[in-house]
């Protein structure tokens, strides 16, 4: 079996439009996360998410790309753009052919097709825009990738809702690991933030009004993000043999489903997709020592995660460290595995622990070191991300350095 | 007010799979078999028959005025929102 790396990272999120300044915002603990700027806003009574601020589209995108490119294709294209930059690679001849695209959304479309059943719900309407149907479908933005860097390949999108971006990274590493391919451009990206999508969440009322606090005994819900994710995995002897940086090696991946409950998390579920990651990886539990928590914020989620990460991790629990960056992005549903696994890599790299901000109450039911408020220096050489998707559908990554 | 208290037990009923004749107001929504998800679209039946809010969030649900102790305090609870909400 082959080993696979990282040798590129992107992202636009609600922390910054780079890499670099993502980063730079959880080693602060910045807040990406306000007051809604979206039409209709005053008929919702969810008014806050973690909107990517100051994007202009017009700047980055002519008006024929943008007949064609919704907005979560629009962040993915510049999140890609940043990761494929880094890794160095060019996609021509045989390695074009064996390199593709998998990424994770859960909404796809959805700001495309918001305004389009509202030209012709609500404004009478009766012809929309001829390429509706190409801008709104959920492999748009994978399409895309491939078609701008030569990605021939397998390329394919997954849509697993809270899980999507680590579902898809996981197929990116089964695909290179087995030898199916040279190089995946890999991650997710969401935009649900319209009256629509913000609609939907609110009705199952586990919204937040104020904030995201995961794990925080005062915790009151969760609070939607929009961004992508997106990053460049690779063989590592095609790597190491070209001379490219790497920022990380991939080794382990594990899905479990709850067969339960549509909506309720089951701590079984989350148990063994995490002790799956560990023994796929082929490391012990002590090895690790960050966690980014897939850490909604709500209710559910955050004790069930805390007692599935306990029962997996023993007396080593008490050590590992373990943060919820959707404290500072929102939850960024099918992209946030790939926004979050940036933590992990600035863990990794940087030797900096993001921390869990809005963090207020201890909760004895989330009794871990989530890392509260203040970011935090730390030497880790393993490191997991956790996403448990609502469907009961987990999917838990292993990362270490090189 | 009269037929809010019929109409709950019916909205509460439709969610437990009962007659409204076996919802007694004294049992809790527990009681009933209504979970969490039939909580939440009971809630949703109520907005949508009396065109009122209901202020309740699934996270912290001690903290809402909504009181689903009883199918009395949910009477109860939809009696003073839709006073407080008419008009």
């Amino acid at each position: 079996m082959r080993r696979v790396v990282i040798t590129g990272s992107g992202t636009i999120n609600p922390l910054g439009h780079s890499v670099p300044e993502t980063y730079e915002a959880m080693r602060e603990g910045r807040c990406g996360i306000g007051e809604l700027d979206i039409r209709d806003v005053e008929r919702l009574s969810i008014r806050i998410g973690g909107q990517v601020k100051g994007y202009n589209p017009d700047q980055r995108f002519n008006r024929q790309q943008q007949a064609l490119y919704d907005r979560f294709t629009q962040f993915t294209l510049i999140a890609a753009e940043e990761a494929i930059a880094q890794s160095g690679l060019e996609f021509s001849g045989h390695v074009a052919a064996e390199s593709g695209v998998v990424l994770g959304t859960s909404g796809g479309g959805l700001n495309t097709q918001d305004e389009n059943y509202r030209a012709v719900y609500e404004e009478g309407k009766n012809r929309v825009h001829p390429f509706i149907v190409p801008k709104l479908m959920n492999n748009s933005a994978a399409s895309h990738v491939s078609m701008n860097y030569n990605l021939k390949g397998p390329s394919f999108t997954v849509a697993t809702a809270c899980a999507s971006s680590n579902h898809a990274m996981g197929q990116a590493f089964w695909l290179i690991r087995s030898g199916a391919a040279t190089a995946i451009v890999t991650g997710g990206s969401e935009s649900m933030l319209c009256f629509g999508g913000v609609k939907a969440w609110e009705g199952l009322r586990v919204m937040s009004r104020d904030a995201c606090r995961p794990f925080s005994a005062n915790r009151n819900g969760m609070v939607q993000g929009e961004g992508a994710g997106i990053f460049v995995f690779e063989d590592f002897e095609h790597a190491k043999a070209r001379g490219a940086g790497i920022l990380a090696e991939v080794v382990g991946f594990s899905m479990t489903s709850d067969a339960a409950d549509i909506v309720m998390p089951s701590q079984q579920g989350a148990t063994r997709a995490i002790s799956g990651a560990l023994k796929d990886a082929r490391i012990g539990a002590e090895k690790v020592g960050y966690i980014n928590a897939h850490g909604t914020g709500t209710a559910a989620n955050d004790k069930t995660e805390c007692a599935a990460v306990s029962k997996v991790f023993g007396h080593h629990a008490d050590e590992v460290m373990i943060s919820s960056t959707k404290s500072m992005h929102g939850h960024l549903i099918g992209g946030t595995g790939a926004v979050e696994l940036l933590a992990c890599l600035m863990a990794l790299n940087d030797g900096i622990i993001a921390p869990t901000i809005g963090y207020e109450e201890p909760d004895p039911e989330c009794s871990l070191d989530v890392v509260p408020n203040e970011a935090r220096e730390a030497q880790v050489s393993h490191v997991l991300s956790n996403a448990f998707a609502f469907g009961g559908q987990n999917a838990v990554l292993a990362l270490k350095t090189l | 007010m009269s037929g809010v208290k019929e109409r709950v037990i019916e909205i509460i009923a439709e969610q437990a799979v009962l007659e409204p004749s076996d919802v007694s107001l004294d049992l809790s929504l527990a009681d009933l078999g209504v979970d969490s998800m039939g909580l939440v679209e009971a809630i949703f039946s109520i907005e949508e028959s009396f065109d009122i809010q209901v202020p309740f969030n699934a996270n912290e649900p001690e903290k809402s005025d909504f009181d689903v102790s009883s199918v009395a305090t949910v009477v109860a609870t939809v009696e003073k929102l839709v006073a407080e909400q008419a008009g």
